[in-house]
């Protein structure tokens, strides 16, 4: 993962090299095209406007994942998937498997089926996964778009992962079957 | 280090947020341990996968984004920032600049109007000390030097009592400033000599501001205001603060 020292520049300089990122980000996030093209326009908006309050130097994908999950929490969709978001990271997703050399088969694993087990994760586990696997922000800037501590990220990130191979473990063998 | 130990620094190192000791650590355990190298390699695994599936489903079909969507989001960008002339602190920042170019001219017009009264006074106070005449009115009496401007000034001042200060007053002449008839005054403090021009108050002269101004022009020190529609300049190759003591004296008695 690289280290990221500060960002400096204009807000399109900044932004706009995000822009395929956030939306492939909003996807996840909303399942929906046209609800994820609306939650880009929004967060583009709302970053734009609120610019001046960026610390220039300060870390930008954080601070713009930030607004956009915040923006998503306030959507339609957000609200509803709120509950997900604002769960407790005590959620118990049985089986919590351990990986042994046996359950490499996940090498084997098509990208459909790993699609659909993010799916179904719950929101607020998918989120800091795709943050960390998909956009590779570090846990310092997951942090800080989440709003939790390192700790927790840190945590939820181990939790979200398990929770991911049960979930490919039970298709695996419910393909077997 | 035991499995157990190494366990919960999996994941902080396959997504390479391990610090270096922990790294090492890691490392050095799982060339070791089977077990512990097959669950990084299977999380590596895990993580490569979830990359590549999150990014085939965004680029799916369905999730393509319409072809002018970026383009309509780089125009409403555009459209929403603010054009400066409409932002407050525009319009603070051109009153602040119409304010400085209307009156920089005038104040600069005050300056450059002062420095020439003060040079003009200058070389009439220097010509005076040349002169072998220097006064027409030779006197250290107040009583004296007043009544003999009568008929000569179209006004009138007072002199302060100078019996109980180091200041002498030598006697008085009538110049010409600007056309305009002006008593001019010589006192006398420890051998220097200064001069006090007292004229009306005028158009030319109120555009140079009626304030207390000090200042020093080659060497001499100056003191100009005006004070009930006279007005006074003080010039001497004394001190400011002389100058200023003289100043204050003339002010008491206009009062």
């Amino acid at each position: 993962m690289e280290t990221r020292i500060g960002d400096t520049g204009s807000f399109e300089e900044l932004a706009m090299p995000l822009f395929a990122r956030l939306y492939a980000f909003a996807c996840w996030l909303t399942q929906d095209r046209d609800a994820a093209e609306d939650l880009v326009q929004e967060t583009l908006m709302k970053a734009l406007k609120g610019f001046s309050s960026f610390q220039q130097g300060s870390n930008f994908r954080a601070w713009i994942h930030r607004i956009l999950r915040n923006t998503f929490l306030t959507s339609q969709a957000g609200l509803k998937a709120s509950v997900s978001l604002d769960a407790e990271d005590d959620t118990t997703l049985e089986p919590s498997t351990s990986i042994t050399p046996e359950s490499l088969f996940l090498a084997r694993l098509d990208s459909e089926s790993v699609e659909r087990a993010l799916i179904e994760l719950p929101v607020h586990f998918r989120e800091v996964v795709l943050l960390c696997d998909l956009e590779e922000l570090s846990y310092q800037e997951i942090s800080l778009a989440v709003g939790v501590p390192v700790g927790t990220v840190m945590s939820r990130l181990s939790r979200a992962r398990k929770a991911l191979r049960a979930l490919l473990t039970a298709k695996q063998e419910g393909a077997r079957r | 280090m035991t499995c157990d130990s190494i366990r919960d620094k999996l994941d902080a190192y396959v997504d390479e947020s391990l610090p270096l000791q922990d790294r090492t650590a890691v490392e050095e355990h799982a060339q070791s341990c089977s077990t512990c190298a097959g669950e990084i390699l299977a999380r590596a695994q895990m993580k490569r996968a979830t990359r590549l599936a999150a990014e085939n489903f965004a680029q799916s079909t369905a999730f393509r984004m319409h072809p002018e969507f970026r383009r309509q989001i780089e125009k409403k960008m555009l459209k929403s920032r603010v054009p400066l002339w409409k932002t407050p602190f525009t319009w603070l920042a051109a009153g602040a600049i119409a304010m400085v170019l209307i009156l920089a001219p005038l104040l600069l017009h005050r300056e450059s109007g002062r420095k020439q009264e003060i040079a003009e006074l200058l070389d009439v106070h220097i010509a005076t000390l040349a002169s072998t005449n220097p006064v027409d009115v030779v006197s250290s009496d107040r009583h004296t030097v007043k009544p003999w401007f009568q008929g000569k000034l179209p006004f009138t001042f007072n002199l302060p009592e100078l019996q109980d200060s180091p200041y002498k007053l030598l006697g008085g002449k009538l110049v010409y400033l600007e056309q305009k008839p002006a008593a001019q005054l010589i006192f006398e403090l420890h051998k220097h000599q200064l001069s006090v021009f007292i004229t009306q108050e005028s158009a030319e002269f109120n555009a140079t501001g009626s304030a207390l101004v000090s200042g020093n022009v080659r060497g001499f020190s100056t003191e100009i205001w005006t004070q009930a529609g006279l007005r006074y300049v003080v010039i001497g190759d004394a001190g400011a603060a002389d100058v200023h003591t003289l100043g204050d004296l003339l002010r008491a008695a206009a009062k």
